[in-house]
């Protein structure tokens, strides 16, 4: 019977496969998700494994899937998940996806390197087409102060150095500035310059100023004008601005030095012909051929669209399928390799109910593969701690998973999640207590619950969300409980609810009420008798003068009820721990002096509590008034520490009840006897016993004191074998230990519950807070301007509300409630010394590998 | 008597949602969880329950209100305050 009370029965199989078969049938299991694998070559290292090269071929594949991932979200492609998880291909379709995505990826490839030189050439002749646009503002605005400039420069060269106007230079140089230049440097000699035109980052050209005119010393003349659009980079298309420019200069000298510091500035020259009728034929010619360019962008654009749209259909199935294949591929290096019999030996852990499962799943694996031999499936015998698995739905998997963050249970340990699906909420509730916000709470969790389809399959990677729909269960129940102990607290927001009429009643008259600004009903004739008959009576929440001693009396005293219930529980978990594993010793010795220490000190103290409730009445005569009602903790403590009490009031008894006292001091001297048996017996019996197995060599007995001795939770029903033998110090030192924090921490844990009452008050007045100070306000407003005020500070309250009182108090109250499980309740009984079954499961390596690929 | 018949009541309600419970919200009443679920849950919710009425049944003291409140509470609550 699987349930979730104890973990599942684990068996350690071995499985034999036929080698052409192994595939499948690993396959199988990996769907199933219900076996753990073990390492049997853990000495072999990772590239001397048997199929290490399979696993190698996968990690390419995978590379290139990412690749066509990262095409198609670039172009914003939407890929197509159809949710649907397709099976493990066979070995041999590996080769044809292997043959696909090479295909694709060279395509892709290819298709890449195209467009990016076609987009270098693109970008080459707009920036051509650029320049010419642009300088013919250049030589229009540059005549007249060239002639100025180069008639200064002129004059000066010419007294300098005479020898440079000679007829060779002066023929070249009217070359270059055409036929209008020589026309009009007839008059002088000369007149004559050269330029050079291109293209430069905008960001670069305050620097390549500033290094032409140093280097130049003065002697250019440079021209600029920003191009307008941005131009896309081919390499990586990103959007760059850049601008135009010109220069102006005299020599050969000079011009090579230009050229040097255009080149060192990576800026584009270009060819640049001055005669207007030259420049607009080539501007011609660079619009056509930019159109043409255009025209095969956008079809090679168009290619690739295509091709990647096709990929997109079908990327999440491969992505499954690459991975499921490489993870068979793992699990099969796990495996032994037997020569002889041309088959594989692999050893799991799988839970015993699932062994009909699994070999179900064995049988179609193996008609799968055409293998005519069946694989074999044997349980073994182990002394090995089985891992610790627990079965658990959408609805306890959370709750698991809060007892698995303190500790995984060790093997068939009892496990707590099942009590903490209740006792959680519970002990939230009791602190949070707010019908009002406790609704809230609800309501989003049974959002997330309702629509858990839909926003599951969103898959997100803000991880508080991830949190918080994951608890989506444990939130909902919290807010139930919140509601429940709102109603039992009569608080919503902070006010109550008058639904049975108030069992108090006012018996004071018209000028009684006048003359006094405070007013204390008495329980003796404005008491009906009969207690308001669910949950608190609505005057205790307009009692302002002394609402918070009624308060804190009850809350504190239901911290301790509840707690040491809490603990109570625990130690009997313990009790079934200890008869599922034949613990004798721990049985007689601990479990029972625990509990009965914990039973005569603070149970009594809890039974004390109810009989104050019960028995002082200030309706009752001395000595049970209500001036007679003693205080718990005084009790408690003279108790303890065998005190006298201090003399009693006037007409008052010492005790509560007829024999109190030697009741009391009998408790306290059985609880202090238990400490003794709990500190010695189980040391003392297992030192007995090992004495009488080296005096007498007997199996049996031996057998039973080391079965009661030590914890013996991972060998049950296995045979009698060697265990390691605990020294005698060391289990005395343990049992100390154990025994002191025991004791210790049932004091200190039983403090520890008072908690519950600390944060119950503290939510209560924060409430009240908020109430009077910020809604309270905006109510008391009057007119038109009153509505738009209560508006504003509506909306100021409830944000406040939602962000304060359910956020961060109901995380607050969420830790207390944490630790109050896992350590006052769980300590009792809890070893959480087990590690987690982690099953071969295709489901589990998808999510994993999907997350990881996101990040 | 009344604060008899009211545990009683009480009492007997919690027992019944641990002991239907299970047949009318779910699919399958057998299911040791779902019955260890609604055993704790009216355990609890039953124990609170008693804490509060108890602690409530005999007062030692009684609210002190000021003037304002009574007035409030004589006129919304039907409690009205005596002349004289």
């Amino acid at each position: 019977m699987g349930s979730l009370f104890r973990s599942e029965e684990m068996a350690l199989c071995q499985l034999f496969l036929q080698s052409e078969a192994a595939y499948a049938c690993v396959s199988e299991l990996g769907e199933l998700g219900l076996v753990q694998f073990r390492d049997l070559n853990p000495d072999v290292n990772a590239f001397q494994r048997k199929f290490v090269n399979e696993v190698r071929r996968c990690d390419e594949m995978e590379r290139k899937l990412r690749y066509l991932e990262k095409e198609i979200k670039k172009d914003g492609i939407p890929m197509l998940d159809t949710g649907e998880s397709p099976e493990a291909p066979q070995p041999r379709e590996m080769i044809d996806l292997e043959a696909t995505f090479e295909k694709l990826e060279n395509e892709l490839r290819e298709v890449n390197q195209n467009a990016e030189a076609l987009k270098r050439n693109f970008l080459e002749l707009t920036e051509l087409k650029h320049i010419l646009r642009k300088t013919q503002v250049f030589f229009d605005e540059s005549v007249p102060t060239v002639y100025k400039s180069s008639g200064a420069y002129s004059s000066s060269k010419y007294r300098r150095y005479p020898q440079m106007a000679d007829n060779q230079n002066e023929d070249e140089q009217a070359q270059l500035l055409g036929e209008e230049g020589v026309r009009a440097s007839q008059p002088g000699q000369n007149l004559k310059l050269g330029f050079v035109a291109g293209v430069i980052l905008r960001e670069r050209l305050p620097a390549f100023e500033r290094m032409l005119w140093r280097a130049c010393r003065g002697n250019v003349f440079l021209r600029q004008a920003m191009i307008e659009t941005p131009l896309e980079d081919p390499t990586n298309g990103d959007q760059v601005h850049k601008s135009v420019f010109i220069i102006f200069f005299q020599g050969d000298q000079l011009k090579t030095r230009v050229k040097k510091i255009c080149e060192g500035f990576r800026a584009t020259l270009y060819p640049c012909p001055e005669a207007p009728a030259d420049r607009r034929e080539m501007a011609m010619g660079v619009m056509t051929r930019i159109e043409d360019l255009n025209t095969v962008l956008g079809q090679t654009q168009d290619h690739r669209h295509r091709v990647l749209v096709a990929a997109a259909k079908n990327l999440k199935n491969w992505f499954v399928k690459v991975r499921k294949i490489k993870a068979i591929y793992h699990t099969l290096n796990l495996f032994n390799l037997d020569v002889t019999q041309k088959c594989l030996i692999a050893e799991c852990w799988v839970p015993l109910l699932d062994i009909e499962t699994i070999q179900l799943a064995l049988r179609r694996g193996t008609e799968r593969s055409g293998s005519s031999v069946p694989p074999i499936l044997n349980r073994m015998q182990t002394f090995e701690n089985p891992p610790t698995y627990n079965r658990t739905n959408k609805f306890t998997k959370a709750f698991q998973a809060l007892i698995d963050a303190y500790g995984v249970a060790s093997y068939r340990e009892m496990n707590p999640a099942p009590y903490t699906i209740i006792t959680f909420p519970f002990l939230f509730a009791v602190m949070f207590g707010d019908l009002g916000h406790g609704a809230i709470m609800a309501l989003f969790g049974l959002w997330m619950i309702r629509k858990e389809k839909g926003l599951a399959a969103q898959k997100t990677d803000n991880e508080i969300w991830n949190i918080f729909f994951g608890g989506r269960y444990i939130i909902f129940l919290m807010g139930v409980f919140s509601m429940y102990t709102g109603l039992i607290y009569n608080d919503i927001f902070s006010k109550s609810l008058n639904i049975f009429g108030s069992h108090w009643h006012l018996s004071y008259n018209k000028s009684t009420v006048m003359e006094n600004k405070f007013l204390q009903l008495s329980p003796k004739g404005d008491y009906e008798g009969a207690p308001y008959p669910f949950g608190m009576d609505p005057i205790w929440q307009v009692a302002g003068a002394n609402k918070i001693i009624f308060h804190n009396a009850y809350k504190m005293k239901i911290s301790i009820i509840f707690g040491v219930i809490h603990m109570i529980f625990g130690v009997v978990m313990s009790w079934h721990n200890h008869t599922y594993f034949r613990n004798r010793i721990s049985l007689l010795y601990e479990f029972i002096p625990q509990l009965v220490f914990l039973l005569l000190l603070f149970f009594y103290m809890v039974l004390l509590m109810f009989i104050k409730w019960i028995k002082f009445a200030a309706t009752n005569d001395k000595p049970y008034s209500e001036a007679c009602a003693p205080s718990i903790l005084i009790t408690f403590i003279d108790m303890v520490l065998f005190n006298t009490p201090k003399p009693p009031p006037e007409n008052c008894e010492t005790y509560m009840f007829m024999g109190q006292h030697f009741i009391q001091v009998l408790f306290v001297l059985v609880a202090v006897g238990c400490i003794p048996v709990m500190l010695l017996a189980k040391p003392l019996l297992i030192m007995q016993a090992r004495k009488q197995a080296n005096v007498q060599p007997i199996a049996g007995a031996t057998s039973d004191a080391e079965a009661g001795g030590v914890s013996n939770s991972g060998s049950h029903g296995g045979g009698g074998g060697h265990e390691e033998e605990e020294e005698l110090s060391e289990i005395f030192i343990h049992q100390s230990i154990h025994t002191i924090e025991y004791v210790l921490g049932s004091v200190s844990h039983t403090a520890s519950y008072l908690r519950l009452w600390a944060l119950s008050l503290a939510h209560a007045q924060l409430a009240e807070v908020l109430w009077t100070m910020v809604l309270s306000i905006g109510l008391k407003q009057e007119g038109p301007v009153g509505g738009i005020v209560l508006t504003c500070v509506f909306a100021f309250w409830a944000i406040l509300t939602v962000g304060i009182l359910v956020l961060m108090e109901g995380l607050s109250a969420f830790l207390h409630t944490l630790r109050l499980h896992w350590v006052e309740f769980q300590s009792k009984f809890y070893k959480g010394q087990g590690y987690a079954f982690q099953p071969f499961s295709f489901d589990a390596i998808i999510e994993n590998g999907a997350a990881a690929a996101e990040e | 008597m009344e604060v008899f018949l009211t545990i009683v009541f009480f009492t007997i309600f919690w027992a019944a949602v641990a002991k239907y419970g299970p047949i009318l919200f779910t699919k399958q009443p057998h299911d040791d969880l779902v019955r260890c679920i609604f055993l704790l849950t009216a355990v609890v919710c039953w124990l609170f329950w008693l804490c509060c009425y108890l602690a409530q049944l005999n007062p030692l003291l009684g609210p002190k209100l000021n003037g304002n409140t009574i007035r409030i509470i004589a006129s919304s609550w039907g409690n009205p305050i005596k002349e004289g």
